[in-house]
């Protein structure tokens, strides 16, 4: 009974919430860019990109909030060019992701052997600070932004307008809504959303950069918004689900509870299909997701 | 308004005063003049006139590829015309956005209604016109709603999600939203095609109720009935052209059907007497699970004899499309049986009933008739490749079967090059002979034709439904399912009425009372026991 209670202590409870911040900001850009009707699976890139360009400015800038800045920045830059390609060009959206994360991949690492001659890893830089022990200010931030979407889609007019594009383009089109400006719009900020998730990987926790070190977790963001239902606090609960599993898995290691760690490390994976494959039935993604107003 | 003239006072001529009242002149809500709109390929509207005058009811009538939809397209600012020139209330306008035309006064109810399913009807209705301030008040917006729904008469909760109402009161929730945007100039395209007879005469009094308040009203139709029963005035094109405009009051029928199609046309299919033998098709008892777990068949039976045509009439919805395809063998029913004469072919495929004597003309030919691609001899062996003579199960005869095509073309009227043209290079028309002639080959026992006349052109239409008649008379069994009431009345020699998943109604088709078929579409019982129902 003891090592029940001692399984379950404050450090796990921490660990989620550590987890389940990078998956919370990347679903939040990934649930506004999916509710006005774009397909988003280019967060993981735009999330590496993200982390990357965190590193980048804290290190010529000295000051790990201006390379957050320039992460946000980075995040919405890349992020247009998915806009620009599956709105402007109308071109396959799901290729176009693929692109940005193929991308974003590629880029990084060849940046990093431009600029510090290293392969694969950049150096440590400052990180944000903590606003409790092994909590990031970041954290408190990704939490807050899920009733702010909330609001946001549900209160003002232009989470309104942004939905209505996601539902029925050409009947947003036809009452006079920019369908393809509003889209824009919420493309760029879900790369500038992915972009903190990437940054808090970066200078909310490790301090330096790896290759691919969102290691899907911009594709289990995806999940958590297809298993919320498009909604931001279904999607909340289902990023904390995820963040749990991730946190359980590590915490099972160190606790040493004689399970298998490779297939600790794929329980997290393992639930998002399950999530995916079985639970998702009943959900119901916008009706106009990856559809075009009126073709001239 | 004073005017001199200089005229004759006594013996001499002077200047004279009069006092002269200003003749009004009609005043035109909108005006539309020479608009030429050209898309790859087509000309939709090839110079297209429109004078609507204020506070009238002006009814648009073209046959369907007339250039209606475009020209109220342009009205709207969906579409930018090449050429012409634009009037509303005499003002010169030029429309980048549909924004612009709302702002002008403009406001369209759509064919297929641009209501977001998902929202609710204040939500739909204040959608673009939110009001001023970046946050929505819901309440205020509500009242806003309720507000107008009353000054007009059209009931509906504005808290009910679109999704969830009837199709009669989602098109009122679309005339609400025009009116919300205080619109005086209201466009209506195709309003009937989707409603009950009921909901029809609803739609009327609302639209002399908004013309009686002085808003101008179009009316898009391709039925020469509602031009009469609801226009003042009707502007008819045809071919992307204006062909005439007439007082409604003034025209005839025959007059404006000729405008329209361009020379005489015979309004009423010619058939004689049905005479009905031994029963062909039997369905009893058909259940079927449709979408979102309801019955989309709910224990149906039916069944046609030899010789007549039975056309199946409702609401779109009610379970027409799934009674078809369960008979045609695309699906196979939870229970009952279905009969071709006296086999049992409730479990046969497709290809089976084919080879027992039944055809079957799909309600889409270019998703389900055809292959476009596919040269018309490869169309002419869809469904036939494995019975001769078109081939034995193993190889198909290619020669035999060009040369049953070139045939059939012939007897059928399918204007082609030849049989190697591919069936996407055809007209609608003649697509649709090509599938009639591959479904007809055969001399079924019965037939079934779903929508046989969609999207044709009148010469075509009367073609198809001469076809179906003779077939009859040939003593075959037709079943005919088809959205347009009009055309199931013209045809059938039997109408029954499915509601729900179930036949609620039977009718003769010579004495048949609109109103009470209407009813009985709508889910009502007109007069207690007094309907029959056929078991």
């Amino acid at each position: 009974m003891d090592g029940i209670i001692d399984f379950f202590d404050l450090n796990l409870f921490k660990a989620v919430l550590r987890m389940a911040t990078p998956l919370v900001f990347a679903a939040m850009g990934g649930l506004l860019s999916e509710r006005s009707g774009i397909m988003n699976i280019a967060l993981e890139g735009l999330m590496l990109s993200g982390a990357f360009a965190a590193v980048v400015g804290t290190y010529y800038l000295h000051n790990p909030w201006w390379g957050l800045l320039v992460a946000l920045i980075v995040g919405g830059l890349t992020a247009l060019i998915h806009a620009f390609w599956s709105i402007g060009l109308r071109s396959d959206q799901i290729v176009t992701g693929t692109a940005i994360n193929l991308l974003a991949a590629g880029t990084t690492v060849f940046l990093i052997q431009r600029i510090w001659a290293q392969s694969g890893r950049t150096p440590t830089v400052q990180k944000l600070p903590d606003v409790a022990a092994q909590v990031n200010v970041l954290v408190p931030i990704a939490f807050l932004c899920v009733p702010i979407v909330y609001f946001f889609l549900k209160s003002s007019k232009l989470g309104l307008r942004v939905m209505a594009c996601g539902e029925h383009p050409q009947a947003a089109e036809s009452v006079g809504i920019n369908v393809s400006l509003l889209r824009y719009g919420m493309v760029m900020m879900s790369g500038v959303f992915a972009a903190a998730a990437g940054a808090f990987l970066t200078i909310g926790s490790l301090g330096l950069f790896t290759r691919d070190m969102t290691a899907g977790r911009g594709f289990i963001a995806l999940a958590a918004v297809i298993f919320g239902n498009w909604m931001p606090f279904g999607t909340l609960a289902a990023c904390i689900l995820f963040a749990g599993a991730q946190a359980f898995q590590i915490q099972a290691q160190t606790k040493g509870i004689g399970i298998s760690a490779d297939l600790l490390l794929a329980l997290p994976y393992v639930l998002t299909i399950i999530a995916i494959a079985g639970v998702v039935r009943g959900s119901r993604a916008p009706a106009g997701l990856g559809q075009h107003p009126t073709p001239n | 308004m004073v005017v001199l003239t200089r005229g004759r006072v006594g013996r001499r001529v002077a200047w004279i005063v009069t006092e002269q009242v200003e003749v009004p002149q009609p005043q035109m809500a909108v005006e539309m003049l020479g608009i030429v709109k050209r898309f790859p390929g087509v000309v939709a509207n090839a110079g297209v006139d429109l004078s609507v005058e204020r506070g009238e009811i002006h009814a648009l009538l073209g046959e369907n590829g007339a250039g209606k939809s475009t020209l109220m397209n342009i009205l709207m600012g969906l579409i930018h015309p090449d050429h012409g020139k634009i009037l509303v209330h005499g003002r010169d306008v030029r429309f980048h956005s549909p924004r612009d035309a709302v702002d002008a006064g403009l406001g369209m109810v759509h064919q297929h209604f641009m209501l977001i399913p998902r929202f609710s009807v204040t939500e739909n209705i204040i959608l673009g016109s939110e009001g001023p301030g970046a946050f929505i008040d819901r309440q205020a917006a509500e009242e806003r709603v309720a507000q107008t729904a009353a000054e007009y008469g059209l009931v509906v909760d504005p808290r009910a999600r679109v999704e969830d109402l009837p199709v009669g009161i989602q098109q009122r929730v679309e005339i609400l939203r025009v009116l919300y945007q205080d619109s005086n100039i209201l466009i209506l395209d195709e309003p009937t095609a989707l409603l009950t007879p009921q909901e029809v005469e609803d739609l009327y009094r609302v639209l002399n109720a908004l013309r009686d308040a002085g808003r101008t009203v179009i009316f898009i139709t391709h039925k020469l009935r509602e031009v009469a029963a609801i226009s003042d005035r009707v502007t008819v094109i045809r071919r992307g052209m204006t062909v005439g405009t007439r007082v409604t009051a003034d025209t005839t029928a025959a007059e404006l059907a000729e405008l329209m199609v361009g020379r005489g046309v015979s309004l009423r299919v010619d058939r004689t007497r049905a005479h009905p033998g031994e029963v062909a098709l039997q369905a009893f008892d058909l259940t079927m699970k449709g979408r979102g777990g309801v019955n989309a068949l709910d224990g149906l039976s039916l069944s046609v004899r030899k010789g007549e045509i039975v056309g199946i009439a409702g609401v779109e919805g009610n379970g027409q499309t799934e009674l078809v395809e369960t008979l045609a063998g695309l699906h196979i029913p939870e229970s009952g049986t279905i009969l071709l004469g006296e086999m049992d072919i409730t479990r046969d495929d497709p290809v089976e009933r084919r080879r027992k004597g039944l055809s079957y003309i799909p309600e889409d030919r270019h998703h389900r008739g055809l292959v476009l691609p596919f040269s018309l001899t490869e169309n002419m062996l869809l469904g036939n490749s494995e019975i001769p003579p078109f081939g034995d199960g193993r190889r198909i005869d290619y020669a035999k079967t060009e040369e049953i095509t070139r045939e059939l073309m012939e007897r059928f009227d399918v204007r082609a090059p030849g049989p190697e043209t591919s069936a996407g290079a055809l007209s609608g028309g003649n697509q649709q002979k090509l599938i009639i002639a591959r479904e007809l080959f055969r001399e079924p026992a019965v037939l079934l034709a779903v929508q046989p006349t969609r999207g044709l052109d009148v010469g075509a239409i009367e073609f198809v439904h001469s076809r179906i008649v003779a077939e009859r008379d040939k003593g075959r069994g037709v079943l005919l399912l088809s959205f347009d009431l009009d055309e199931t009345l013209d045809l059938s020699d039997r109408i029954l009425v499915i509601y729900h998943g179930k036949i609620v109604g039977e009718f003769s088709g010579e004495r048949v009372d609109r109103a009470e078929l209407g009813l009985l579409m709508g889910g009502r019982v007109p007069h207690g026991d007094r309907v029959g129902i056929t078991t």
